[in-house]
This record gives structure tokens, sequence and C-alpha cells, in this order.
């Protein structure tokens, strides 16, 4: 007798979820899923909407290819001009900003190029490169490797040298790299203060507004095909930008931090 | 009673790659009693025997037994220089032969231990046939081809690789199956020749050069060359 | 070396506090892996031995190819599963992508070939070996090949145990096709370089002790069930 329900768990865990509930497919961030913040969404969302998220977490080039392929019913990612060209391919009906967060730049705590004492985030990475000090970059297309991108272009530079290493990596995998060989490194604070790696690195500049960096929901549009769960990712739109969602973000703390900023039109 | 014998090879050559290695052979093999096939290394003894069992086909000739070649394959069996021991028990190399014939599982296995203690292997019935001594290993491989009673039997030189003691063993079962079973051998082995042999098969350069009774052979050869091999000379 | 000794430490808390998520996960490793093992050992091991047995043109070809497909990164496998299954894909319309059926396809794949190779090489030794005596029996062709099988069943487990190794630690191809969905496709590997992502060492290096348990508990598991079934033959 005690067989049947044995089956039924290991037949459960081979098998798609197939809960009461509905499910719909987002892709997210690695930056996203490792603040944490994740955890605390979804198990509300699932809560008060009855959608279940699953959620698959890659970097912003391979999540807008999953959307584009229509693989996710939406995406989450934090890449404005990537997101803009998106929406304009038809790829998603439109876009949802709905938080920000910002990014800090890490380096060693000896701090060999003084970031600290930059006045801006264009000028902070300016010394680096002046320092010709190790700088680790995500080299992997991703929203914090686009927004790093544009830093370096504000300083009216481009990056090139033994001292600049593009790791092609998640945001977890490049802190440990850096980590590794104690090299500056663009990281968002939300991953940061998540991170047990630590080991002697800081936080050596942070606050400027070019640093925001602000987050995005993106319905794939449903034309893609009948498969696409729009109702569910309507519903779970709507409550990305509700007073409830507000108060788990701005109530998000990591090290006693806040990390995260809502900010979506209500 | 219906007989596979005799068999009857008429020009039939064994050939690899362009190259003959026994042949043309022309002849026959009536029932009863033993041939041992005799000759230099690479005078072609174990090809020829291979080519009678049918391991390999006739590159030309005709190989015929006196049944079709389905049944004919069924009563014969064959004894390697090296021996074969399948990677299971002695028990079950013994009867493995039976079973493939779909005998009962019983059956097979009272007929194996049966054999088993006439060739003094039944203390050794659940050892690994792979690891036992060569001159075990052979008794055993004779045995195996004995247990379906075939009309026939081949046994390229089962005593190469064996001491004078277990050499005696084989000869002394060959001997006893030789009067159920007609038996073609190779050997290397003049005593051993002697002692077996009913009919010889004198093998020269892939081709039969003399071939009679034993004694007759033994003791007064026709050729000059089979006259040179028995006094041990090398043959050119 | 601290952080060593607190992977072990967290290894041994999960499993003493049978961790229902780590049990979830666990299960999910070996149900997908099992299954990609049955399926490449259904291909991969008539394979072998076809290879071992017949002699036809392109067989040394065959050999080669089948060799060098050992080399596949699982990446790669992992990639071109993904594209097949995506929605956009050939395959899209099953509706497999993100589940753990993709996940068993990519590893099939990815094992199939280590799986043949292996046991071709086992097959082909022992064939060489048998191969007079069982033609001088008169064995049918379905004879040979089931006494292959039998006599040759160390071999096959070495290489069942082999692709078995390989699909339990492969993260690049189940991580693309999967997904690493918690609660749906979230296997031992993606688990371990997610908390390496999170600098969370100490986890991922117990979940490592975990997988390498693992894959023990099955390797030791199957060596004495092979003993047990020789025993009992007669």
């Amino acid at each position: 007798m005690t067989r049947i329900p044995l089956l039924a768990a290991a037949l459960s865990i081979l098998l798609p979820i197939v809960a009461a509930a509905e499910t719909m497919k987002m892709a997210v961030t690695t930056s996203f899923q490792n603040s944490g913040l994740a955890e605390v969404l979804v198990p509300r969302i699932a809560e008060e909407t009855g959608v279940d998220v699953e959620l698959i977490v890659v970097g912003t080039g391979q999540a807008l290819r999953l959307g584009e392929a229509g693989d996710v019913d939406a995406v989450l990612v934090h890449s404005r001009a990537a997101e803009e060209a998106f929406v304009a391919a038809g790829h998603a009906t439109h876009r949802t900003p709905f938080m920000y967060n910002d990014f800090v730049v890490l380096g060693p705590v000896a701090d060999p190029a003084d970031v600290t004492g930059a006045g801006t985030a264009p000028e902070a990475m300016t010394r680096i490169a002046a320092a010709e000090a190790s700088f680790v970059s995500r080299g992997d297309d991703s929203g914090t490797h686009k927004a790093e991108l544009a830093l370096w272009e504000d300083a009216g530079m481009a990056p090139e040298g033994t001292w600049y290493r593009p790791v092609g990596a998640g945001m977890g995998a490049s802190l440990n790299t850096a980590v590794g060989m104690g090299a500056y490194i663009l990281s968002d604070r939300a991953t940061w203060l998540n991170f047990d790696n630590k080991a002697d690195m800081a936080i050596l500049f942070e606050g400027d507004p070019a640093l925001f960096n602000q987050y995005a929901y993106l319905p794939v549009n449903p034309a893609k095909g009948d498969h696409l769960k729009a109702d569910a990712a309507g519903s779970v739109e709507n409550w990305l930008v509700s007073a409830t969602a507000r108060d788990l973000i701005d109530g998000y703390r990591v090290g006693g931090e806040q990390v995260f900023t809502f900010n979506a039109e209500q | 009673m219906v007989t596979v014998l005799p068999l009857r090879l008429t020009g039939a050559t064994l050939a690899r790659r362009g190259r003959t290695l026994v042949g043309p052979i022309d002849l026959t093999l009536a029932a009863g009693g033993t041939t041992v096939v005799i000759g230099p290394n690479g005078s072609g003894k174990t090809s020829l025997l291979r080519l009678m069992h049918g391991l390999q086909r006739p590159a030309a000739g005709r190989v015929e037994w006196a049944l079709p070649d389905a049944s004919a394959r069924t009563r014969q069996s064959y004894v390697f220089q090296q021996p074969v021991a399948l990677r299971r028990s002695v028990l079950e190399n013994l009867a493995f032969p039976l079973r493939l014939r779909g005998v009962p599982r019983a059956r097979a296995r009272a007929a194996a231990e049966d054999a088993a203690r006439r060739v003094g292997l039944d203390d050794r019935l659940s050892q690994s046939a792979p690891s036992l001594s060569g001159g075990e290993m052979q008794r055993l491989a004779l045995a195996r081809a004995l247990i379906t009673d075939p009309e026939i039997l081949f046994a390229d030189e089962p005593c190469a690789a064996l001491d004078g003691a277990a050499t005696r063993r084989i000869e002394g079962m060959l001997l006893s199956a030789a009067a159920t079973t007609r038996i073609v051998m190779a050997t290397h082995d003049m005593g051993q020749a002697r002692r077996l042999a009913r009919e010889v098969i004198f093998l020269l350069h892939g081709r039969i050069h003399e071939s009679g009774p034993a004694d007759a052979f033994f003791d007064a050869p026709r050729t000059l060359e089979a006259r040179a091999f028995l006094n041990g000379d090398i043959l050119e | 070396m601290q952080d060593l000794l607190a992977g072990l430490g967290r290894a041994l808390h999960l499993i003493v506090t049978l961790d229902p998520e780590l049990i979830e996960i666990t299960l999910r490793s070996l149900g997908v892996t099992l299954t990609a093992l049955a399926i490449a050992c259904a291909i991969g091991l008539p394979l072998g031995g076809w290879l071992a047995v017949r002699r036809f043109r392109l067989r040394r070809a065959a050999i080669a190819a089948l060799n060098a497909l050992i080399g596949l990164p699982p990446v790669v496998v992992g990639l071109v599963v993904y594209l097949l299954l995506s929605r956009s894909g050939p395959l899209g319309v099953l509706g497999l992508l993100f589940t753990p059926a993709a996940m068993i396809a990519a590893q099939a794949v990815i094992i199939t070939p280590l799986v043949a190779s292996i046991a071709h090489q086992a097959m082909r030794d022992l064939w060489a070996d048998y191969h007079d005596l069982l033609i001088s029996m008169n064995a049918t062709r379905w004879q040979r090949i089931a006494t292959l099988l039998i006599d040759g069943r160390r071999g096959l487990l070495t290489a069942a145990l082999a692709g078995f190794g390989r699909a339990i630690g492969e993260v690049g191809a189940v991580m693309i096709v999967g997904g690493n969905i918690e609660g749906a496709t979230r296997v031992l590997t993606t688990a371990i370089a997610l908390e390496t992502g999170r600098g969370d060492f100490a986890l991922a290096l117990g979940l490592g002790v975990i997988l390498i348990g693992l894959s023990l508990a099955v390797s030791v598991a199957s060596h004495w069930a092979l003993r047990t079934e020789r025993r009992g033959r007669w």
C-alpha cells in the first residue's frame, strides 16, 4: 500500500509540476535571483494570484533570446536599450519598469587605483584604467555588462589591455574571479550583499545616479503561440505594480540595507 | 543409423588474402577409428581441420558430408589448441552445448555433473573455468566437446601446451572416446601419433603428401620426405 | 581548508536532517540520470555489441566517429537540444523545454557514445575469445548475442556505470535545457553551480559530497547485485 504514494512522489519529481495553480515561466537575470528578492516575491505571487512562477535564471542576452523564441512567458531584465529593441521588434507588447537597484564599484580594500576619491562613476572607471589595475568584466552581454560598457563610454574610453579581464560568466562566478584576482569589478549591490565569499573586497564607489539600474517586466507577445500563458503573465504584471509588491520590494533588506526601490507608475 | 560420414573433400582449398593455406585436398573420411594429421609447422594441419569442420569456407572445391550441412553441424565437435573457457563456472561450461540445444536445465546439469566426474573435475564444479590450470582447462574443453555425443571430433594439437601427466590424461580420454566417436586430430608429437592413430595423413606445404594406415606409415613410409620427417630432419 | 571542512560539515548536516529540498533534488538527479542511462543502454549496448560482432565496410569509420562523439562538449549538446526543443525549433510543439524530459534527452545524447564505445571494447575482446567456439557449437545468432551479453555483463556494467557517472555529474547541458527551475528541474549539479555563483562554497561543496556519495552508492550497489545474481545461477 505504501508503494503507491512513493511512486507518485517519484513521478511528480520527474514530471513537470502540474499543480492546480497555473504555471508560467519567466526568464530572469542572475542578479535578480542572486539578490534573494526572488525568494521573497515568487511565493507571494503564487499565494495572491495563484500563478506559480518558474524562474529560468540566465543573463539578459539569453533571457531576451528565450523570450524571442517563445520559450518563456515573460522576461524580467535590466537593460533599457535592449528592452526597447525587444519591444520594437514585436517580441513583447510593452515593457513595465517597476523597480531599480544600483551598481557599486568593488575592489580590494587597499584600493591601488584610489577609486574611493573619485567624484563620478566614469571618473572611478578612468582611475582604474589609468592605474591599469585588474578589472573583471562580466563580458556576457548581460544587463550588468551593458551598464559597465556604458560607464566606459561615458568615461570616453574603450578598455583594453591585460588588466581588463572579461570572464564571460554570471555575476556570482565573476565575483569569485574578482575576489581570487584582487581585481575591481562592477556589481549590483544586492548580489554583493548576499555574496558569502567577500574576502578582502569592499564597496569603493557608490551613489552616482549613473549607477542606477532599472528593472523592467516584459510579457512575451502572445501572438507567438497558443502555448504562451498571457493571462498568467498579465496577473503577475498587475501584481508587480501593486502596493503589496511595493511594500515587499522596499522592505527587502540584505544585511540591514535596502537594496531595491519600487518605482512603478501606479 | 543415419550417419554424417563419410566426409568427402574434393579439390578443397583454403586461402587467405590470395595465399593458399591448404589444398587442393582430395580426401574421403569413412567411419571408424582415429586419424592423426601430422606434418611440420606451417604445413596446414590447423587449416585442414578448420576446413573440414566448417569453421572456414573453402575458397575452391567442396567439403561434403553424407547429411545436409545443417544436421551435419550438430554431430561434430572441435577442441582448440588453446582451450576456450567460457567465463562461467566449470559446471556451466559443461552444460553449455546442451543448453544451446534446448536440453532442459535439470537434465543438462545432471549430464554436466556426470561428465565432470568422469574427467576428474567434480570437485571444481562451481569454480570459474578461466581460473583452471592449462591441463584442467583442456580436460574441460574435451569433456565439453564430447558431452553432445558427437559422431566426429576434431582435436587440434590438444596437448601442445601440456606437460606429460596432463597429456596422458587427455590421451586416455581420447582413447575411450574413440570407441564411439570418429576422431581427427592434429599433433606434432610422433609418440602420441603412434599411440592413437589408426590412420595417418602427412601434410607438406598444404597438401597431402602421404596417407594410409598408421602401422604401415610408421614402419615403412613410402616417400623420402615422410621418412625424413619421422627422423626429425628439417623439411624445407 | 576551512571551506573544505565547512563543506563536509554542511553535507553531513543536510543528510542527517533529511533536508526535504535536498531529498527532492537528489531524487530528481537520480530519476533523470537513470532514465537517460536506460535510454543510452538500450541504444548503446546493442550498438556496441553489433560493432564488435559484425564486419562491414564502414565499421572502422563508425568506431572512430563513436569515439570522437565521446568528446562532444555537453554545453554544445545542450545548446543543440535547446534549439531543437525551443518553441521556435522543429520539436517546439512538444513543449518539452525546461522539463526533466529535456534534461533526459540531453544526457542520453551525451552518454550514449560513451556507453556504446565501452560496450564495444568489452564485447570485442570477448567475441575474439568466443568466436570460433560459438561457431563450432552451431550457436544461432541470438544464442551468440545472449552468450556475449551474459558473459560480458561485467564489461557492460562498466559501460553503464561510466555513463551514469558522466550523466549525474553533468551540468552545462542540463542547465541550458532544464533551466535549473526550483522545484521542477533543479538537480544536484545545477544547484551546485547556483550556490557557487552565490559564493556559498560550503553548501556547494556539501552538495558535491552528496553527489559523489550517490555515484559511489550506485556503483557499489550494482557490483553487489551482479555478484548475488552470479551466485544464484545454478
